[in-house]
């Protein structure tokens, strides 16, 4: 083939030097251990190198066809939310220092070092807890992660989850976790969506290894009995997990200081575009207890002093944990993890700092409240569904419309605005409904402009 | 006298203090939408309405910095790290290769980042065509039937493989006897840790020492109606291609267990070979490697998972698929072992691999793999000239594909100087570390450099010079290299808190509290 623009050695002399020196004559001595009759023998169905031109526009083509969040208004939450981006996130986790490095020490790779020290120290404040450990995948995974924790620490197997968990993320857990524990879902109640005690303190024993709740809960509302629930766990010798979205933690109490022994959550709002859900960065953080981190395989970045005086180093505690050192006997199913997400999140957290954050929290939950007073106030909708505050989600019930959900989306989509998210599937007990979600990048217009279409609609 | 310790390059040195030993009380570095005074009017202070024990008392103790402040201090940070556009990196079992910018442009355009997952399908026509014919291009380069782009990262994917083996063992009624996987010691450790995590038990398999591949015998001896299945890298994070495979996957399937081939980096062999006309029933690619989407610092990565057709049911949901007409997402496969990520996984990742795969084209593919299989002979080459370094089983295999793992031994009882010396004083020049290995250490003082084909001659005959340069040092002055890193960011650390319970603090608060600040 002619020479490529990537790979520097594709000229032919170039080649024929290196194989020269190596002393053989063909390349083909090279892959010798390579069976013959093992190797391709058909031509693979891939195009042809294409020019980086056409390459770009094809792409950009199919990209054409996408709808954004920015083109269509977007009332779409349940784990992966539009919020607002600072240009600051998209120039800092554009870097080509930080996008092209990988696993380095310190002494190259300082600055993701320092910058997750950061990001580990900026999540441990906002939850309030003492320990946070190197990114994971999403919220599903950290859950998971979690629990394994709670698992292997207590040496029990038996795993309490809320009836009002996202079943995407519920699904996640039983990934991570099935084989080591049983999980029993809690029920909840029809009035509040709270947690329901009764049948928690019915469900737990001394075979539950931990209570795993969420804060603001999948369906949008808060869960005020933290301290309770946490109360519940402790008084039976298990853990108190807590999943939290972390832009509430402006406004919400943090799980640290209601009883959580391990916090997760989902850091996608802390300055990640959304990509069709490819954007998530999970966090998990904990007591600085040796026996819980030694249930985790995850690394856990330390701040340490270097031979320079005045001089900060970074190093990970106890890597024996690791995969990579421990093999069959590590807890971890993560090894590449989301660092750049992380360093992101680190820098969306300073620029917004204590006041920013409540400042933005507040903004959220009066938006999505002014939402939920217009949307209540039309024929035949239900919203919100329970009796509690909520954040920036909502469930909004269509069964007195005569419509479905999928028909009102698809009558919304007609008018340019994309609904909430159908979840008569997913729970259907609370009818014809879908969960919506309102943040600060919905302005008062926008939210009109939803309620006044819903009623048209809805006729 | 001119410094030996200087090599003509020095790294950025900032000194940069925590980002909570910068700013200044009150400050802000950005401003927060402003309520609408209707908006206000109609819900009022809705915190207020918060039960009063749900209400944060104290703001976070986040920083406070003005927006030009975080910006100088994460570029000083950036500058301080060192990526593949930096200089060179040949981290063993990494492929640390070029990550093309069109890639990184396109994938940063408002079309694919910001739109929700949970969209109706008729307006994420674009980018679901893109994961199917990613998916179709993946199944063509790998021999497999079915592809799911879900698992977020190498171990992550092995992890799902383990549950889809799981399910089919299950399906057949067998779970609770097939409770086994083998595995290889010189596969990625994932191969043994996934699969452990899954709740196998996990029995690995040693290379003899003549030929520095497992025994044949060794495999039939321990396969079994306890084996659910064998999860193995090849090529090795030797290089070395363990030309028996078709046998283990006859010995295996023989047994009725399965076989999964981790091609997390197949660098050496793209469209050489492919895993699934081996008769591998499981395999997966980390994009993050050899399909050049970036490695982020450390992830977001992305790993799909190949199967055959027998175990398609069971992959995670939804899969991608097209109807003729239009690109859907289909979660109705009762089969499936559900999810193992939110959504449909790391989104960008497959874009950038799909450019990639368009930029090198079929001819591409197979260029790829010669010119690095050609740079890591001529590599192989050069540094066996230098005093200190060998290749264990160098004679039963002196050509190695992608990569080669190299000992330092004879440097390290010559000089006292061993590989992690080296690797700190590799950096002194401008150079990333090469790996070293996975735990256990089975070839003493490994050294696994990898130079993927986006390498210049050039560039292996600079590195080349500088393990020569170092062995000198080693064998002159060995404390230079024990001392090092002598112009690096930072100095030698003090490892200590590592194991220290007293000492180490993974957050600035635990910081300040135990060293009573």
């Amino acid at each position: 083939m002619p020479e490529h623009p990537y790979i520097p050695n594709s000229v032919q002399n170039i080649k024929k030097e290196m194989l020269d020196e190596i002393g053989v004559k063909s390349v083909e001595e090279l892959f010798a251990s390579v069976p013959q009759e093992i190797r391709i023998k058909k031509k693979l169905e891939i195009p042809h190198t294409t020019s980086e031109y056409e390459v770009r526009k094809k792409i950009e083509e199919l990209l054409s066809k996408n709808v954004t969040s920015k083109e269509m208004l977007t009332f779409l939450g349940g784990g992966c939310w539009p919020h607002y981006i600072p240009a600051v996130c998209d120039e800092i986790n554009s870097r080509s220092e930080f996008v092209t490095a990988y696993a380095g020490d310190a002494y190259s790779d300082l600055g993701r070092y320092q910058a997750l020290f950061e990001f580990q120290s900026m999540i441990a404040d906002l939850v309030s807890m003492d320990v946070v450990s190197f990114p994971t995948y999403d919220w599903g995974s950290a859950s998971g992660d979690a629990i394994r924790m709670a698992i292997l620490s207590t040496g029990r197997n038996e795993i309490l989850v809320p009836q009002t968990i996202s079943p995407e993320r519920l699904s996640v857990i039983r990934s991570y976790c099935e084989q080591l524990a049983n999980i029993r879902v809690v029920d909840y109640s029809p009035e509040t969506g709270q947690l329901n005690l009764e049948d928690l303190k019915s469900k737990i024993s001394s075979k539950t290894a931990g209570i795993y709740i969420e804060n603001p809960t999948y369906l949008g509302f808060i869960e005020t009995e933290g301290e309770e629930i946490s109360e519940i766990a402790h008084n039976h010798g298990a853990l108190f997990i807590a999943g939290v979205e972390p832009l509430s933690l402006g406004i919400l109490t943090p799980p640290g200081e209601y009883g959580a022994d391990i916090v997760c959550g989902e850091g996608q709002p802390l300055g990640m575009h959304m990509y069709l859900g490819g954007g998530l960065l999970g966090f998990i953080a904990c007591h600085d207890d040796e026996q819980i981190l030694s249930s985790s395989g995850h690394r856990f970045v330390s701040i340490t002093k270097t031979e320079r005086k005045g001089e900060w180093g970074f190093t990970y505690v106890l890597p024996e944990r690791s995969m990579l050192n421990a093999r069959e006997k590590a807890t971890t199913i993560t090894g590449t993890a989301t660092v750049l997400w992380a360093i992101t999140a680190a820098a969306y957290m300073s620029l917004l700092g204590p006041q920013g954050m409540q400042e933005l929290a507040k903004v959220i939950m009066q938006k999505s409240n002014y939402a939920i007073k217009g949307i209540s106030e039309l024929k035949g909708v239900k919203t919100p569904i329970f009796n509690s505050p909520h954040f920036k989600e909502f469930i909004v019930n269509f069964e007195g419309t005569g419509k479905t959900t999928l028909e009102v989306n698809k009558a919304l989509l007609k008018c340019g605005i994309q609904g909430g998210k159908d979840i008569t599937k997913e729970f259907p007990e609370l009818g014809k409904s879908a969960l919506y979600c309102v943040t600060e990048v919905h302005s008062k217009k926008d939210i009109d402009r939803l309620v006044n279409t819903l009623e048209e609609i809805i006729g | 006298m001119r410094d030996k310790k200087m090599t003509g390059y020095h790294a950025a040195s900032w000194n940069e203090p925590i980002i909570y030993e910068l700013g200044n009380k009150g400050r802000r570095g950005s401003i927060i939408e402003r309520i609408e005074e209707e908006v206000e009017a109609a819900v009022g202070d809705v915190v207020e309405h918060l039960p009063d024990k749900m209400r944060r008392k104290e703001l976070p103790k986040l920083p406070e910095l003005s927006e030009p402040e975080v910006v100088r201090h994460f570029i000083r940070l950036s500058q301080q790290n060192f990526g593949t556009d930096s200089g060179i990196i040949y981290i063993g079992t990494c492929t640390m290769k070029y990550n093309p910018k069109v890639n990184e442009a396109l994938a940063r355009s408002t079309k694919i980042a910001d739109i929700h997952p949970s969209q109706d399908t008729e307006t994420i026509q674009g980018v679901l065509e893109i994961m199917y014919r990613l998916k179709k291009w993946l199944c063509e380069i790998s021999g497999m039937d079915e592809f799911s782009l879900q698992p977020r990262g190498g171990a992550h994917a092995v992890y799902t493989n383990a549950n889809v083996m799981k399910a089919y063992h299950k399906s057949k009624g067998e779970i609770d006897q097939r409770n086994e996987i083998i595995t290889t010691i010189v596969s990625h450790p994932c191969n043994a840790g996934s699969p452990a995590a899954a709740g196998f038990k996990v029995v690995t398999l040693y290379p003899d020492e003549e030929t520095g591949y497992p025994d044949i015998e060794a495999l039939k001896g321990i396969a079994s109606k306890n084996t659910a299945g064998l999860m193995m890298t090849d090529p090795y994070d030797t290089g070395v291609f363990d030309p028996n495979i078709e046998e283990y996957v006859k010995i295996v399937h023989e047994v009725g267990g399965l076989v999964a081939i981790d091609q997390a980096n197949a660098n050496g062999i793209l469209g050489i070979l492919r895993i699934g006309d081996v008769g591998a029933d499981l395999c997966h690619f980390n994009l993050h490697k050899s399909f050049s989407a970036p490695h982020g610092s450390c992830g977001p990565g992305s790993a799909p998972i190949g199967v055959k057709q027998e175990l398609s049911k069971f992959l995670p949901i939804p899969l991608v698929e097209f109807d003729g007409s239009n690109y859907y997402l289909d979660y109705d496969r009762p089969d499936s072992i559900g999810k193992v990520a939110g959504f449909f996984g790391t989104v960008p990742c497959f874009l950038k691999a799909y450019a990639w795969i368009m930029s090198m084209g079929l001819e591409g593919l197979g260029e790829t793999s010669e010119v690095a299989v050609i740079n890591n002979n001529y590599l192989i080459k050069k540094l066996l000239k230098i005093r200190g370094v060998s290749l264990p089983w160098g004679k039963q295999h002196p050509f190695r594909l992608q990569e080669a793992r190299f000992s330092l031994e004879k440097m390290k009882v010559d000089t006292g100087v061993g590989t992690d010396d080296v690797n700190r004083r590799i950096v002194d020049f401008g150079v990333q570390k090469a790996f070293t290995s996975h735990e256990p250490w089975i070839i003493p003082e490994p050294f696994t450099p990898e130079p993927p084909e986006t390498t210049s001659k050039e560039d292996l005959d600079r590195f080349i010079e500088i393990v020569r340069q170092i062995s000198r040092e080693a064998y002159t002055d060995p404390e230079i290299v024990k001392m090092a890193p002598h112009n690096c960011s930072i100095s030698k650390i003090d490892t200590s808190p590592s194991t220290d319970p007293k000492k180490w603090a993974m957050t600035w608060r635990t910081y300040l509290k135990k060293n009573k600040k």
